[in-house]
């Protein structure tokens, strides 16, 4: 099963990311958005969860989501793709299912 | 406003990312009608607050209200003190300089502006609390 | 509801405020100034493009002692001051001048 996961809370509000992150099937693909694009972001407290995580799961963030809140595309964890709106769909499309983490 | 007035010590605590939820903005209205009423307001910004303050919020993509820039209006309410988590800023790689600057004007030295933003440590911040009349949570 | 003005309809309020900012041209002001009986001259104008400008770059209608404050170090202390501005605007200086400058009712204005 290709699945594709999507989290829209900061990872450090609640668990919704890291849970997603246990639980994800190798392969499988995680799309950042809302306050969980605070989730790639270079040098916090997740990073490190993150990066190790690449090796596993193709990972993205929404490019408005991180605009909107400031955060420089440059500080996004290299190896995190960054998609736009129409990305976004095609993720969808792409994917059997599509899984979101509330 | 009558001469003896209640004035109270308001603290607002910003705990949230912008956006994501309703809370940062909010806030920012209550805020903004305490101060309009005289009572003396100081805001924290901890937790994922902190990104409330972050420099260059675009918000045309996602069809939100940038009010990022009506944070710069919070010293024309005579709110003088804006308290910055420590950690919560090392948590998150940031840096004092990643926030906008905010400033009020001293009418006695002629409109000179002077810097609205103490960075604190969570044990600091604990005792400022506790100096309060008032203290809400966004 | 809408207000029809040399032709040109703007939509606004049930109190009179514009819906929409971007509508804002002078002719609506003018207009809104005389149906509440009191044209505007220059000493309002220096008001309203006042508020056009803080809303511009802070998106906020000031507060009324926000309003007094700013109008005194921009326009001079002898207009930084209630009696002067109620004078130009009895009916509040925050409320009346921002519907004329086509900006929402300001925070904090019960």
């Amino acid at each position: 099963m290709n699945m594709l996961h999507t989290v829209n809370k900061s990872p450090f509000e609640n668990s919704s990311v890291t849970s997603c992150i246990s639980m994800c099937a190798k392969d499988n693909s995680i799309l950042f958005i809302e306050d969980a694009v605070i989730s790639v972001m270079k040098a916090t407290k997740f990073t490190e969860m993150i990066e190790s995580s690449l090796k596993d799961f193709n990972m993205y963030a929404l490019k408005p989501d991180l605009e909107a809140r400031g955060l420089s595309l440059d500080n996004v964890i290299e190896g995190v793709k960054i998609v736009g709106y129409e990305e976004f769909v095609d993720l969808t499309t792409e994917h059997d299912s599509v899984q979101s983490w509330l | 406003m009558s001469e003896d007035a209640i004035i109270k010590k308001f603290m607002y605590v910003n705990r949230k990312s912008p956006y994501g939820t309703i809370y940062a903005l909010e806030s920012l209205e209550v805020v903004l009608i305490t101060a309009a009423f005289d009572q003396e307001v100081s805001l924290t910004f901890t937790d994922d607050g902190v990104y409330q303050l972050m420099k260059d919020q675009k918000t045309d993509g996602i069809g939100m209200k940038n009010f990022s820039s009506t944070y710069a209006a919070l010293g024309d309410y005579e709110i003088k003190k804006i308290f910055i988590d420590k950690e919560s800023l090392e948590e998150r790689g940031l840096v004092l300089s990643d926030l906008q600057e905010l400033v009020w004007e001293d009418e006695d030295e002629d409109y000179a502006e002077k810097s609205s933003i103490n960075l604190v440590s969570r044990a600091d911040l604990s005792k400022i609390m506790n100096e309060q009349d008032i203290v809400m949570s966004f | 509801m809408s207000l029809e003005v040399n032709g040109k309809s703007y939509e606004v309020d049930e109190e009179g405020y514009l819906a929409d900012l971007n509508t804002w041209d002078t002719d609506v002001a003018e207009a809104m100034a005389v149906a509440d009986g009191a044209p505007l001259d220059t000493s309002h104008w220096e008001v309203i493009n006042f508020l056009r400008e803080y809303y511009e770059e802070y998106q906020i209608a000031p507060a009324v002692r926000v309003l007094t404050k700013q109008i005194g170090k921009r326009l001079g202390k002898e207009k930084g001051n209630s009696k002067y501005l109620y004078e130009l605007f009895p009916y509040g200086p925050a409320k009346q001048a921002c519907k004329y400058a086509g900006l929402p009712k300001p925070t904090g204005c019960v």
